[in-house]
């Protein structure tokens, strides 16, 4: 093949991936519009069919409109690159990672006690330090329900659910107990210190942006060209092939999950080193199913949770500049969030409304992931 | 009693055609079938039976065409309506469901009630019961169905499809899963249900049953109905050809074997089944390179079990299991396929192939972890290609090209493709478990010649079959098995189908043919 | 009995055995109150999951009602301002009622058309309704907290004379189960009817039969399609009540994602309690306990080395134990809870083949 041919395939492969969740986008916008115009006489008192145009003005021009919007997208994106890796990687093994959310927590957490405890250090030895807590405390996370899928068949689903609830309980005790600040009014740790990521462009570019941007053609690498990548992939079509063909499903079921749980907690890590600085009981508590959407939306393709963050970043950086213009609260974004995610799952009606013929590679891992809910473990 | 030829037809189906995205499955089918007939349709595997009477019983919408009922065109839409109409049906697949009871199964979808909410089931099992006994089978309704042997579950399935008061009686290969002794009361039953002036339609492939049991005998070939005959007016050469289309040769030569010494070596090994029971029991058996050694049995014997041990995908936990003289009682499946051993699994679809990849993806299965497949922890796609494209020309897999998910190909095509894979490289023993199930007659015999070919190559090969036809006619040594254990050795060449049958059926212990229940648990 | 409770260990179990014995006529209303909406929930994960359709969207569904009802009876009462009928009732708040459970049936018909119809992941589907549910509750609660509209009150609880509530030993037990408001009195007979139906009924035998071999129940006549639609609308039913108990009787207002995990501690409940309605009811209450039991060590500590103990223990236990039980049911350390075997396949009534 020449460079030129291989380029035209990759185009019309890339085309042929991207075309149904682009179209359910721009359908998601469109019911979401819709949404607005219903919901227009609570903003203002009475109907105002133009609303939509002004609040998808308002939020375009938020997250692209300046340098610090487009820094702001980015910085948004980060913490969904790698969480969304986190739950994409987990898909490819035929697990439904609900958890990152947990996961992301207890490595934001685990991050912040390092971080305190090394407050007085070099920033040298806190932040590589700080962030390596978040991926341990986040790969533990993954670790357990890894485990317990592989040895007793337990659901990932459920008990990762129930871990995202044990999560919040373990950081609410923390903030409140052992790492609550010396002088602090409500509960909230100390200021980090010397483990906060530096700021390297526009006004809250941090480090971490730099993170999730050589995550993602690592996590590639890993999944199409390394041979553990095989064995995750045909684990997750196929775990009974898997095991008959040598590998060993319950070790890379375990190996997934607390690799999963580490980007989760790297994510949760360089959100709270990175932005907030502080870690309270109130953490950012969305990303972890925010994540879910953006693996979705990318197909648990590397390159396309790339995108899908950026787009969720994207809605999310451009909110405040909605609210501000179009007085709709920025709750708005969960519910355009979960449209265009509703219109992707129904993608067979996209697919009949717009005569698209199917659509590349299909998720045909998740076939197994709410089928092996009826409890056919592995193994 | 011999049916009334020229009596009009109680069901009739009129040019059904039915098409599925790439191939017609039906094309044009017409079929009369009387009342007091036992009407057979015969034909290949993928022929178009089992999507035919699925049209019938509302599975499955035909594209075309039209069914009648003593004269009168009627519509069929769902299993709903079928019942409605009086046509029964035993799937080719048990439809039971395993946690309820033998009176819930029975009476599913037709309840007798005692009031607008409640279920009488007190009235059901008494009719269960004497339904039952009138067969001279003893039924316990309120037994869980999961709990009953294979045989007796086919019992249940026959007694649920007359409860309804049927008319016309559909039976999908219901002796796939029998032995022959089973087939024979199976039989009774079906020649009282005619004499009582049930039409019946019995599908089947094995020519000598249909020989037995119809006395019309429709042929179908690839979605067409290609002949009609009478069992007196026909024999097994002129139906098989009929059936596939050209002379075939029923049996495939064996010839004669020259075993070496033993390659496998199975020392009283004990082995669970995935609840934990032990299914088998104390086995012990060799298999000597050169030599094809086959297991009969019925299904739930612990065959599975058996082959699992042997391929490493379950231990023993007592006795050992030795390879060309090395113990493998704990080594794992990339252990034993580095020591030289090939399986085709039972389920190919489960065990064998990732549907969804590539047909070079899938043939790297075992070795894409070292080279020239790989370099350290880096995929050598090339190779893997170049790899692929040998072994699909070698093994004439059908197919488009390398990189077409293995999901796109026929059945045949997918064992094919496990057999490049599996009878590929330094072989000593293949481990076939099932090999041709649900394949072709094309298929069949190809993968019977290949096995042969192995086999006069030196390879040991330990052939596991629910087929006894296929057992009979590939292996030199057979062990029969019954509740886990091997009840006899017997030579291949010498073994005939009742000897086996029976041993099948009894363990050799008992002379009755009347089956035990056997406990599976709960 | 001093001495007893200074025995190592033992001593412990028996003083805790005591402070419990003193402490739960005090705190049994409150874990029944608490347990409502959580065996609701659970009702509504087992009207899907018996038929063979997981539900994780429980939560959404019973957040989306909460609100609806809220809302709709706030906004009726200030059409029809009527003053409280017996147990509270006034048209407003059965507006609210009906509407909430309207807004939990809708949500049960997308979980439905996309798990049955689209046959998409089912587990996708329950997240979608639970993120959506999420954000448009948040939205329109900011959109209308900007007018703040009077609450529209609530459901009162059933009094019954102090004579009976004051009882020894059962009067506690009938002041939390009889002496309750109107959605949770239909809690407890939607446990029993359910329970009796799914065994003896036609309904119930159907049920599980296609919750295990929908297509051994197609094979008899039975319609797969329409009586899984059927159990998920009618699900929703439950996870309506559930949501409007929160806002229109145990409490009259509404804040954002106040369902708070219930949802899912009710699916938990319906795996420990082996996806029958009593054992759920059984479960639900047991995790409801455990919320008592840290308000009651709250409240009232026990005394003695039982007290330096249990105050040592973090409040935030109690309200993770719940979610810790399940986990290690799952892992089917205390018995395994075995699941209808088709649950979370969708079911293709026209399959290729032979």
């Amino acid at each position: 093949m020449t460079a030129q041919t291989r380029v035209l395939a990759a185009w019309q492969r890339g085309r042929a991936v991207a075309l149904v969740p682009a179209l359910s986008i721009a359908v998601a916008l469109l019911i979401g519009a819709m949404i607005m115009i219903l919901s227009s006489p609570l903003v203002s008192g009475e109907f105002n069919p133009t609303l939509p145009v002004t609040a998808y003005q308002a939020m375009l021009s938020g997250a692209f409109g300046s340098f610090d919007g487009v820094v702001r997208t980015l910085v948004n994106a980060t913490p969904l690159v790698l969480a969304g890796l986190a739950v994409g990687i987990g898909f490819k093994a035929g697990l439904f990672n609900i958890g990152a959310q947990g996961q992301f927590l207890i490595g934001a957490l685990t991050a912040a006690a390092a971080g305190l405890a090394l407050n007085e250090a070099s920033p040298f030895v806190a932040i590589p330090l700080a962030l390596l807590a978040g991926m341990l405390g986040g790969l533990l996370w993954g670790f357990v329900p890894g485990a317990l899928k592989a040895y007793t068949g337990a659901h990932e689903v459920v008990v990762t659910i129930m871990l995202n609830y044990v999560a919040l309980a373990v950081l609410s005790w923390a903030i409140s107990g052992p790492l609550r600040g010396q002088n602090v009014t409500f509960a909230r740790t100390d200021d980090l210190v010397a483990a906060s990521l530096p700021i390297f462009l526009g006004r809250d570019g941090h480090i971490g942006l730099l993170i999730a941007a050589v995550s993602v053609p690592l996590a590639s690498w890993l999944l199409y060209r390394s041979t553990i990548g095989f064995e995750i992939r045909t684990t997750g079509a196929n775990p009974d092939a898997a095991r008959y063909a040598g590998m060993h499903p319950r070790n890379l079921i375990i190996f997934t999950m607390s690799l999963c749980g580490l980007l989760a907690g790297l994510a949760g890590a360089s959100q709270l080193l990175g932005e907030v600085g502080y870690m309270t009981a109130s953490f950012s508590t969305t990303v972890g199913f925010d994540a879910i959407a953006v693996a979705l939306l990318g197909r648990a393709h590397p390159v396309g949770i790339l995108f899908g963050a950026l787009l969720f970043g994207a809605m999310q950086a451009g909110s405040g500049n909605m609210q501000i213009l179009a007085g709709l609260p920025v709750q708005m974004v969960g519910v355009l969030q979960a449209t265009i995610l509703l219109v992707l799952t129904a993608e067979v009606v996209i697919r009949r409304i717009f005569r698209v013929q199917a659509s590349g590679p299909e998720l045909v891992e998740l076939a197994s992931v709410s089928a092996s809910y009826g409890g056919k473990g592995t193994g | 009693m011999t049916p009334e030829l020229h009596s009009p037809a109680l069901l009739e189906m009129r040019g059904i055609t039915k098409r599925y995205p790439g191939v017609v499955a039906n094309d044009g089918i017409s079929l009369q079938i009387r009342a007091g007939e036992i009407h057979a349709l015969l034909g290949e595997n993928g022929a178009g039976k089992t999507t035919l009477m699925n049209v019938l019983y509302g599975l499955a919408a035909p594209d075309e065409g039209e069914i009648l009922m003593e004269g009168q065109t009627i519509k069929i839409a769902s299993p709903h309506d079928a019942i409605e109409r009086g046509i029964s049906m035993v799937h080719q697949h048990f439809m039971l469901v395993p946690v309820l009871s033998v009176a819930d199964n029975i009476l599913l979808g037709d309840e007798p009630m005692k009031n607008l909410v409640f279920v009488d089931r007190s009235v059901a099992s008494a009719r269960i019961r004497e339904l039952g006994a009138s067969f001279g089978w003893e039924i316990d309704p309120d037994r869980p169905v999961g709990q009953l042997s294979v045989g007796w579950q086919q019992r249940v399935e026959i007694l649920k499809a007359i409860y309804r008061n049927a008319k016309v009686l559909v039976l999908d290969e219901p002796t796939a899963v029998l032995t022959p002794q089973e087939t024979k009361e199976i039989f009774g039953v079906l020649r009282r249900l005619k004499a009582e002036g049930y039409a019946i339609i019995f599908i089947s492939h094995k020519l000598y049953e249909v020989l037995e049991i119809a006395d019309t005998i429709t042929v179908i070939r690839r979605g067409k109905v290609v002949g009609s005959r009478q069992p007196a007016a026909t024999n097994e050469d002129d139906l098989a050809e009929l059936m596939v289309g050209r002379e075939v040769e029923l049996t495939v030569d064996r010839g004669e074997s020259h075993p070496a010494g033993s390659m496998l070596e199975v020392e009283g090994i004990f082995v669970n089944d995935d609840r934990g029971r032990e299914v088998v029991h104390d086995v012990t058996f060799e298999v000597r390179a050169g030599e094809i050694f086959g297991i009969a049995g019925v299904a739930g014997n612990g065959q599975d079990e058996l082959v699992g041990a042997v391929t490493g995908l379950r231990r023993a936990h007592r006795g050992t299991i030795r390879l060309g003289g090395d113990d493998v009682t704990r080594a794992d499946p990339r252990r034993l396929h580095k020591m030289g051993v090939g399986f085709v699994p039972g389920d190919r679809q489960r065990f064998g192939l990732v549907l969804s990849f590539p047909l070079s993806d899938n043939l790297v299965l075992n070795d894409y972890y070292h080279p020239p497949y790989a370099r350290g922890l880096v995929r050598d796609d090339d190779a893997i290609l170049r790899g692929a494209e040998a072994a699909i020309a070698r093994y004439d897999v059908r197919t488009p090209s390398a990189t077409v998910p293995s999901q796109t190909l026929s059945g045949g095509n997918q064992q094919k493709l496990i057999v490049a894979r599996e009878f590929e490289g330094d072989v000593r023993l293949l481990v076939l478990d099932q090999p041709t199930r649900g394949l072709d007659v094309g298929s069949i015999e190809f993968i019977h010649r290949q096995a042969i070919a192995r086999r006069d190559t030196g390879v040991a090969i330990l052939l596991v079959s629910a087929e006894l036809d296929e057992v009979l006619e590939l292996s030199d040594r057979i062990g029969v098995m019954y509740r886990g254990r091997i009840v006899e050795i017997l030579d291949g060449r010498s073994a005939s189908r009742e000897e086996v049958g029976l041993l099948m059926a009894t363990g050799g212990r008992s002379s009755g043919i009347q089956q035990q229940i056997v406990e599976t648990g709960s | 009995m001093d001495a007893l409770f200074d025995i190592p260990i033992i001593g412990l179990v028996v003083q805790f055995a005591v402070y419990l014995f003193d402490q739960f006529p005090i705190v049994a209303p409150i874990i029944a109150a608490a347990a409502v909406p959580i065996v609701l929930g659970a009702l509504c994960g087992f009207m899907n999951e018996r038929s063979g359709v997981v539900n994780i969207g429980i939560e959404g569904m019973m957040l989306l009602a909460a609100f609806t009802a809220w809302w709709t009876a706030s906004l009726s009462a200030q059409l029809i301002p009527t003053g409280p009928g017996p147990l509270g009732i006034t048209p407003a708040l059965l507006i609210g009622l009906a509407c909430g459970i309207g807004a939990a049936c809708l949500a049960s018909l997308l979980h439905a058309w996309l798990s049955i119809s689209v046959r998409a992941d089912q587990i996708i589907s329950g997240t979608i309704i639970n993120i959506f549910a999420f954000g448009i509750t948040g939205y329109l609660n900011l959109l209308i907290s900007q007018q703040a509209p009077p609450a529209a009150g609530q459901f009162s609880k059933f009094l019954l004379p102090g004579s009976i509530t004051q009882l020894p030993v059962v009067g506690f037990l009938v002041k939390s189960f009889v002496s309750v408001g109107p959605i949770a009195m239909t809690m407890l007979i939607g446990v029993i009817v359910l329970q009796v139906l799914l065994f003896r009924s036609r309904w119930g035998l159907r049920t599980r039969a296609v919750g295990e071999h929908p297509r051994a129940a197609e094979t008899v006549g039975i319609d797969v399609v329409r009586l899984r639609y059927r159990n998920v609308i009618l699900g929703g039913v439950f996870a309506g009540l559930a949501g409007a108990y929160l806002t229109i009787e145990f409490g009259n207002a509404f804040q954002s994602g106040m369902t708070n995990g219930r949802g899912f501690i009710a699916l938990a409940a319906l795996i420990f309690g082996r996806w029958t309605p009593i054992g759920a009811f059984g479960a639900a209450f047991l995790f409801a306990a455990s919320v008592g039991l840290e308000r009651s060590i709250r409240i009232a500590p026990p005394t003695g080395s039982l007290g330096e103990l249990l105050t040592a223990v973090p409040g935030q236990f109690y309200g993770a134990l719940p979610y810790l039980i399940t986990i290690v049911v799952l892992a089917g350390v205390v018995g395994r809870s075995i699941p209808p075997k088709a649950v979370g396949l969708p079911y293709e009534r026209e399959k290729t083949g032979g």
